[in-house]
């Protein structure tokens, strides 16, 4: 019998019916009295030197409140990088200053130039093309390649070159190159990991808000981390104290990454309120979002595998790329690198890892962390090496992955983490069990009877969630610590508000947070309520991230949940003339061990608030605990996962026949939101494999900046439900946290690319094009069809 | 969007006075207009809006057969009340989604005639004739280019007439992000030959195959294709396909048609 509450139970979405009923309160939703609003003036060429902004017929224009350009934010900081990464040869990593309004120069086509604050949003507009400025336009830096060669024009003139580091980890280099030189067979892969644009349904919104009788400032945001903006925008950008600056994440239409960041127009709006004396609110369109929301992924790699005569695993060797754009954006510095790097060993026991990672500055949008971040391009790496070693081989792909497996744990990587768990063979059964790998001839048979090519590609993956332990994050250049903390408040009758760090965008925290106190107090789910996104409101919180929720904040709040069962024996005693070591917690009841004698919660609780008969010379009233939780480790889910596709040979369109995955999540709390979190993860996974490109041209003008040429997935790009299977009945419980839990936020699109460019080549090999050994992703109809042709 | 005055006729004539102003446009289902105005890259001073006139709406049969589509008809009726035109009812029923199809209609399409829309290669493979407040333009006169065609400034769409096919069919394959055409092929097999018409391929809009025609015309079978090819220079090169791609997906969609036509 399926538990029908507390852990492990399935019910539905109690935020869903505000979001589905209309009833949510985005950021757009917030209007404050008087307020006025921001068009942004961008940037249309790449890069350029500003010669001359003259805003003088603008600012006559009706509606006008004030006109803002680079010259105002002379003095105030530059928007910070949150990780400072150190290079190969001991040097910190270049940090060129990111102005909140462009200063002498425009970096990218979005890089916004002006900002006109009027009464209404149309007369802003209307204004800003009254804004006169020239632009000696420079030659644009957008291959990466290029930008690295001797020469090349500078993104940042007071930096050297274009390189922002030049990183090493994982084995040295003469052991490396020993097992290359032992290999019996090596493999090598020159591979792409496409840009992509978030594109969360909710476009970002900023509010400023000032009031001079206390002179403290409010901003309603689109955050994923409203105490990590406080912070940063606070600290580094503003000067304004924490108690002087309340930050609002309302209800947020998704994040998927690119809403943990620190952007200008938040810090320009807070700003601007002060200054104009009004609320200032902007909302992007989607087309400002295409160039100005942070980019994911884009990496370029070279891999290679060694491997010994028996086909083990003895050595992988990378050589990557990394796209940081124009500005390093607050993160972007930690993807390619311990987000990256760390993930190379993968499922296996590779003796030898080595990762070379080059980060590039570009006249692009800043590039940053998209769900999975830096684990995604780690795994696309590996796994596709893998399924083309099988292929030179001619082994099967199953095999020589299981051959490789880690089986033994804790095991400690060439790179640096230590997996405490986990049980590959396990997720790798499943898996086979749930495609029915044997049965893949006669489909593929089937298929080839209507002309088309099938193939069969697997995947396994592993990812660092939890984010993260602050001692050692903090050895490794993060500028915080990755905590987080959760207060419990229970009322007088025994109902609980839950003050969280972790912001819910999406994820369902305010159904599932409330599933894992209602079964550790024996109490109805429906007496809990969670609040977050308010710094106000909220102890702290480093936000969600990196799978980190359940796993860090989480374990905050049964940390808390922990203080208040102490406290409440200790009443609960004193009420039943009893020790508190005697009393015992079940179903709602106090009891006294072996005894028939017992008091419920509601009875204890309303004691805590109406002390009448209680023991005040020993403990407080009131019924209230805070935790702050930091992890020992990284939590590691891990999985395999496995599609099948039919390509059809006359216009190379791919078509998604099956898809199974068999994940370890650790111990699950709601199977029904664990389901959901990986089928959108597997369908942005899809998305990046056959659709999604965000692409520039040669002078960096956004090739696909609207839908009409970026592609989403859509619905009827997704295998149907009764081919999409996610199972995640394979469970070795995290060791270390106090729920047993790994997270499951990113999996999805970290494990799903190579899947299925592994299933598209190996339908190409069975239609004779073997000399197809890689196409980059998006894998295209018209990329198929050159591959095929060999064009 | 800059600000506009909105006019709302019951008839042509009212709307052809209504546009006689400077800078007035038609507004038909506003799915293409609208976005270009919210973009500011079209600022008209007025819109005459078309949808208040109800002798350009609707589907019907004239008596030499022809099947006679206003132009202010949205897709939606078309693909529900063009029933004796399956290949035409069948292509409206695949433009864009519910929303487009029932605000959107073949007056507005056929207007904007762009390079990857639908309906262009309807009206040139059926040998239409698009009808206008004071005269009717043979298809094969009214497609000058990508968004160019014979239209004056000011002059109303009010009705397409389709000769109805023996048999026809519209083969699209989709552009993935935007789902217009990104090579369209419509077939239409009368009984004095067959004609076909291509969108989405060619920098200068939709254009007929005419060497495809022939080889139909003589036998309406996908092998009559075989070894026929159109060339890629003068295709659409783009993040979606270069022009031999397209050129390629011509020949393979063209015979998909003829297969799949009824
Ligand atoms: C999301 C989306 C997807 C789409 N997908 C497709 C697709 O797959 N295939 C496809 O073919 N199209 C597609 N379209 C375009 C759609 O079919 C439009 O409706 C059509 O192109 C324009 O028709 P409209 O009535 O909306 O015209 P409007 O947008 O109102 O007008 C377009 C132009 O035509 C003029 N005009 C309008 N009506 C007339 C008239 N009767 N006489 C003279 N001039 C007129 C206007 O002044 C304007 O210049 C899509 C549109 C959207 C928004």
């Amino acid at each position: 019998m399926p538990k029908d509450h507390g852990i492990g139970a399935s019910p539905k979405r109690r935020e869903d019916v505000r979001f589905l009923t209309g009833a949510g309160n985005y950021t757009d939703d917030i209007n404050v009295h008087g307020q006025a609003y921001v068009h942004f003036l961008r940037s249309d060429v790449a890069h350029g030197k500003i010669s001359k902004i003259d805003t003088s017929a603008a600012e006559g224009m009706p509606g006008v409140v004030r006109i803002f350009t680079g010259a105002d934010f002379e003095g105030v900081g530059g928007l910070p990088c949150g990780w400072q990464v150190t290079d190969k040869h001991g040097e910190p990593m270049k940090e060129p200053a990111h102005p909140v309004l462009c200063q002498g120069k425009v970096r990218h086509v979005g890089d916004p130039i002006a900002a006109v604050v009027a009464d209404s949003l149309e007369e802003a507009r209307t204004a800003a093309e009254a804004i006169v400025v020239d632009i000696e336009e420079l030659p644009a830096v957008v291959d990466m390649g290029k930008a690295l060669e001797a020469g090349a024009t500078k993104v940042h003139d007071d930096l050297d070159d274009n390189l922002c580091y030049d990183w090493q980890f994982g084995t040295d280099t003469e052991t490396t190159d020993a097992a290359f030189k032992s290999a019996a067979h090596v493999t090598t892969l020159e591979l792409v990991n496409n840009r992509l644009v978030a594109n969360p349904m909710e476009p970002r919104v900023a509010v400023g808000d000032y009031s001079r009788a206390g002179d403290d400032y409010t901003l309603y945001t689109t955050s994923q981390n409203p105490h990590v903006i406080r912070l940063l925008m606070g600290a580094f950008v503003l000067g304004i104290p924490e108690h002087k600056l309340r930050v609002v994440a309302p209800d947020v239409g998704g994040g998927f990454g690119t809403k943990i960041f620190h952007y200008a127009e938040e810090a320009f709006c807070t700003f601007a309120a002060k200054a104009c004396n009004r609320p200032v609110k902007w909302t992007s369109t989607r087309s400002e979002a295409f160039m100005s929301d942070a980019h994911g992924r884009d990496h370029v790699t070279r891999i290679e595998l060694a491997l010994d005569k028996d086909n083990n695993f003895i050595g992988v060797r990378t050589d990557t790329k990394a796209n940081m754009g124009a500005y390093l954006s607050t993160f972007s510095s930690s993807v390619p690198t311990w987000l990256h790097g760390t993930l190379m060993a993968g499922n296996y026991k590779t003796p030898a890892v080595q990762v070379n990672v080059k980060a590039v500055f570009t006249n692009t949008v800043p590039v940053d962390a998209y769900r999975g971040a830096g684990r995604p391009e780690a795994t696309f790496q590996l796994e596709r090496v893998i399924d083309q070693a099988a292929r030179e081989l001619g082994v099967d792909p199953i095999a020589l992955r299981r051959q490789n497996f880690i089986t033994q744990f804790p095991y400690a990587t060439p790179v640096a983490v230590e997996y405490d768990t986990g049980d590959y063979e396990a997720t790798m059964a499943k898996m086979e069990e749930l495609m029915d790998i044997p049965g893949f001839a006669a489909r593929r048979a089937e298929s080839e009877k209507k002309g088309m090519l099938r193939g069969l590609g697997v995947n396994c993956f592993i990812e660092a969630c939890g984010i993260a332990p602050s001692n050692l994050v903090g050895q490794l250049g993060a500028r915080a610590g990755l905590y987080d903390a959760a207060t419990v408040r229970v009322n007088a009758t025994g109902s609980i508000s839950v003050m969280v760090g972790a912001h819910s965008h999406g994820q369902g925290h305010e159904t599932v947070f409330p599933q894992v106190v209602a079964e550790m107090l024996g109490i109805d789910e429906s007496m809990i309520d969670i609040v977050h996104g308010d710094t106000s409101k909220i102890p702290f919180g480093m936000g969600t991230y990196g799978s980190r929720s359940l796993a860090v904040c989480g374990s905050a709040m049964v940390r808390a949940t922990e203080k208040i069962i102490n406290k409440a024996k200790k009443i609960a005693g004193h009420l039943l003339e009893a020790s508190d070591s005697d009393i015992e917690l079940k179903d709602g009841m106090f009891s006294v061990a072996g005894t028939d004698k017992s008091v419920a919660w509601g009875d204890v609780t309303l004691a805590a608030y109406v002390p009448h008969n209680y023991p005040l010379e020993e403990i407080e009233p009131g019924l209230e605990e805070t935790a702050f939780y930091d992890p020992a480790n990284f939590t590691y889910p891990a999985g395999a996962y496995a599609c099948e596709v039919e390509v059809d040979p006359e216009t190379g369109k791919v078509t998604i026949e099956k898809f199974v995955s068999a994940d370890d999540f650790g111990n699950v709390v709601n199977p029904m939101i664990v389901e959901g979190q990986v089928h959108g993860g597997i369908a942005q996974g899809i998305g990046q494999a056959l659709l999604e490109n965000c692409a520039y041209d040669e002078n960096g003008q956004l090739l696909s900046a609207s839908y009409m040429d970026y592609a989403m997935p859509r619905a009827d790009d997704i295998p149907h439900m009764a081919h999409y299977v996610v199972d995640h009945s394979c469970q070795t419980p995290c060791t270390h946290n106090p729920l047993g839990v790994k997270g499951c936020g990113e999996a999805g699109a970290i494990g799903s690319p190579p899947t299925v460019v592994n299933a598209v080549i190996d339908a190409l090999h069975s239609g004779g094009h073997t000399h197809v050994s890689h196409i980059d992703m998006p894998v295209s109809p018209s990329r198929v069809w050159a591959a095929m042709n060999g064009q | 969007m800059y600000s506009f005055d909105i006019q709302r006729p019951t008839s042509v004539a009212d709307a052809v006075a209504a546009l006689g102003t400077d800078e007035a446009l038609p507004l038909g289902g506003g799915q293409t207009l609208i976005p270009t105005l919210k973009q500011r890259l079209s600022a008209p001073s007025v819109l005459v809006s078309l949808t208040g006139i109800a002798d350009i709406k609707g589907v019907c049969t004239a008596d030499d057969g022809a099947l006679c589509i206003g132009g202010g008809t949205t897709h939606a009726t078309v693909a529900r009340e063009a029933s004796s035109y399956p290949g035409l009812a069948a292509l409206a029923g695949n433009i864009g989604d519910p929303a487009v199809r029932n605000r959107g209609t073949i007056g507005g399409s056929v207007a904007n005639n762009d390079p990857s829309a639908c309906y262009p290669a309807a009206v040139l493979a059926s040998g239409a004739t698009v009808v206008t407040n004071n005269r009717s333009i043979a298809a094969d006169d009214y497609f000058q280019g990508m968004f160019a065609t014979a239209l004056d400034e000011g002059e109303i769409v009010t009705e397409v007439r389709f000769p109805v096919p023996e048999k026809s069919c519209y083969m699209k394959f989709e552009q993935p992000a935007s789902r217009f055409a990104l090579v369209g092929v419509f077939v239409a097999k009368y009984a004095d030959g067959v004609r076909v018409a291509v969108t989405g391929a060619s920098e200068d809009g939709v254009f007929r195959w005419t060497e495809a025609e022939e080889a139909l015309s003589a036998n309406f079978a996908p092998e009559a294709v075989d070894g026929l090819s159109v060339s890629g220079d003068g295709m659409i090169s783009d993040l979606h396909g270069s022009g031999a791609y397209r050129a390629h997906l011509v020949g393979v969609m063209t015979k998909r048609a003829v297969a799949a036509a009824s």
